[in-house]
């Protein structure tokens, strides 16, 4: 069982290292990056190469541990319990499964996805370290142990907003995906558009890097906004000679929309376009 | 097995446990290595480094700690002996590698000729690789030879993309340089190390459902059931951030704006203010220092008590006269010296901090920086993410 990157996604060496490693040992993987370099993506793309189902688990800044596990809900079954409902008698009526359990109790060992750990509260991820260790926990309400029929693939991102706990850390495999290099891109590009103009991703590149090397840009525009200009660009029909024009006289290339998200971004383009063109003029 | 290497990452300060030793040991047993450097390379740094920071000192130790091994000692990717290169081929080399203006600059110094006699001379004096330094051929110095230098005249050696994409390549390029801790400070790096500074507390209006609550209450109220509600919680942290403008901050304005930005965005209850060098016995509300934007000293006390924590963000750098000197001031008359009144906010927020965005190391230069870290008794802390970050820790405490 060994990940070599899907028909839809490239992974570099290091990339496929780290989740083979993980895969073998069976621990956790941890992936950080910039936003938009293909961190959820990646565990799509794993549980696709392996045939596996995936389980995403979404987490937000109000997710706790404990729904990842089961959850008891107490209310409805008090009000069940007023209205005479036979289903009160049995406690797991009321016992609403998390992903964990989900991935612990799937028949093949399935990809859990644990999405955007950082958003939640601090002590999310300690809630979690012996879980993720013995990969069982225990359902007080039944007194019940769910032990996992087979330990997942376990693929966590972060995008960086908290520092996560040390001893969580230490259970992971980690991986920093880097910023792809030209080469990388075109490669990426080659995957998600096949037989696209080579001139025209001559220009889009040459264009992307610029862009990203402009200092001071407060949100640098990533792969998967490479990848939506691009779109752009094709559906508009719009020539690699257009795109270098715009280049040399306008500094913004065309449909920027799709590259800068921030209007002071674009206020910065357009006072660098204006003193282009006073130094050119 | 490579207990040393492992040594050597701690002591470079990348804090990796036994654990994950024991875990890359593992990984290494079941194969999935397989004898290739470059493999073991990146499943080292996938099991033994967890966090982004630390992946330039990884780099780096694992270049010095398998340099012996894996580095044919001084040769070049061809595996010519240097010491014979041709001057030609030397020429040929520079050629290619330089730009006009620089070879302009190179004539200047003397012309090709003087260049490379003087690098054949070296190359026989050096037996060994060399980082660093101004004379040796290396990478990283300011010497002429070598790679990644800054002098304009500098020839590069061992860095030909093309012929040597080799296994060592991968650590040497140090991709993850400006991830290291002392990088610079952006609005998002700013707003994690202030979420240190986050302490829950539920206060005010009640609007969420306590479950715990309502089950006990219920189960009192003989099965009939009783809401019970409880107020939100949110981050119960009080900041009085005072900001120095004007002078000799205008180097910093955008460092403290960013540094702004990031705590607007994250303290339900900040205040800021504006001072000019010192806080004296007004402040302001704006940064243009209008008289009727000012507020007293003593009012900011009176109105913030001690559980607002206070950050100030200055250079310390005034003339020593407005800082010990009472109506030393510069924009109005003061009637106590900044120190009686820098003391008074010290006494009245027992939590306070001063982050300086001058580099530490000039600090011992100026007179008054030093005078103001005496008073605030080692609670001064650069304005750099490490900084910030101690700083944060501290406000905790």
């Amino acid at each position: 069982m060994r990940f070599e990157g899907t028909k839809s996604f490239v992974a570099t060496e290091d990339l496929k290292i780290a989740v083979n490693a993980a895969i073998a040992l069976q621990r956790p993987l941890l992936i950080k990056g910039e936003p938009g370099t293909g961190k959820t993506i990646l565990a799509q793309e794993i549980a696709a190469a392996l045939a596996k189902p995936l389980i995403a688990w979404h987490v937000k800044s109000t997710t706790k541990a404990q729904q990842g596990l089961y959850e008891y809900d107490a209310v409805s079954r008090l009000r069940d319990s007023q209205l005479g409902d036979a289903r009160v008698h049995d406690i797991a009526n009321y016992i609403i499964r998390g992903k964990l359990w989900d991935a612990f109790d799937a028949p093949d060992s399935p990809v859990l996805l644990i999405d955007e750990i950082d958003k939640a509260d601090i002590e999310f991820p300690n809630d979690l370290l012996l879980e993720l260790d013995r990969m069982e926990f225990f359902v007080y309400e039944t007194r019940q142990t769910i032990k996992a029929k087979q330990r997942p693939i376990i693929i966590i991102t972060s995008n960086n907003e908290k520092e996560l706990p040390d001893a969580f850390l230490r259970r992971c495999f980690f991986h920093y995906i880097k910023f792809p290099d030209r080469e990388t891109m075109q490669r990426i590009v080659d995957v998600h558009y096949p037989g696209i103009n080579a001139l025209l991703l001559r220009e889009a590149l040459t264009a992307f890097f610029e862009l990203r090397e402009v200092p001071g840009l407060k949100k640098r525009p990533s792969t998967s906004e490479f990848l939506d200009w691009l779109k752009l660009l094709l559906a508009e029909d719009i020539g690699p000679e257009l795109l270098r024009e715009k280049n040399a006289a306008k500094l913004i290339p065309p449909l920027h929309g799709a590259l800068l998200k921030n209007e002071q971004d674009v206020h910065l383009f357009e006072r660098l376009a204006f003193l282009h063109r006073r130094g050119a003029g | 097995m490579f207990i040393a290497f492992f040594l050597a990452l701690r002591q470079a300060g990348v804090k990796t446990s036994l654990r994950e030793f024991l875990m890359l040991q593992e990984a290494m047993q079941s194969g999935l290595a397989d004898y290739d450097v470059d493999h073991f390379y990146y499943l080292a740094r996938a099991a033994l480094v967890k966090d982004e920071r630390l992946l330039d000192k990884f780099d780096q130790v694992f270049a010095t700690h398998f340099k012996g091994i894996i580095t044919p000692a001084p040769a070049t990717p061809d595996g010519v002996d240097p010491q014979t290169l041709p001057a030609e081929w030397l020429q040929a080399m520079a050629e290619k590698l330089l730009t006009d203006e620089e070879k302009a600059e190179i004539e200047a110094m003397g012309g090709f000729e003087k260049l490379m006699e003087t690098l054949r001379q070296r190359l026989a004096e050096q037996k060994s690789r060399h980082e660093g330094g101004s004379k040796w051929i290396g990478t990283a110095g300011t010497s002429p030879f070598g790679a990644n230098g800054y002098n304009p005249e500098g020839v590069r050696i061992g860095q030909d993309k093309g012929r040597n994409r080799s296994a060592v390549k991968v650590w040497d390029e140090r991709a993850f340089k400006n991830l290291a801790g002392d990088a610079e400070l952006g609005v998002r790096n700013i707003k994690v190390a202030l979420r240190r500074l986050r302490r829950f507390a539920r206060e005010g209006a009640a609007e969420e459902l306590d479950l715990a609550g309502t089950i006990t209450s219920t189960a009192r109220n003989a099965g009939y059931l009783d809401l019970k509600m409880v107020p939100e919680r949110h981050n119960a942290v009080k900041i009085l951030l005072l900001l120095d403008i004007g002078g000799s901050m205008d180097d910093h304005v955008t460092l403290s704006e960013q540094l702004f930005t990031a705590a607007g965005g994250e303290f339900k209850h900040l205040v800021h203010l504006y001072f000019h060098n010192c806080p004296y016995d007004s402040l302001w509300k704006d940064a243009r220092f209008r008289t009727q934007d000012a507020i007293a000293t003593s009012d900011v006390l009176n109105t913030y008590d001690h559980t607002w924590k206070l950050i100030i963000v200055g250079d310390a750098a005034m003339s020593p006269y407005e800082l010990l000197q009472p109506g030393g001031g510069i924009s109005s008359f003061q009637a106590q010296s900044g120190q009686a009144c820098l003391a008074r906010f010290l006494t009245a927020y027992p939590k306070a901090v001063w982050l300086n965005p001058v580099q530490e190391k000039y600090w011992n230069y100026t007179q008054t920086t030093r005078v103001i870290r005496e008073m605030m008794e080692e609670r001064m802390y650069p304005l750099t993410l490490e900084g910030l970050d101690a700083a944060m820790r501290r406000l905790m405490h």
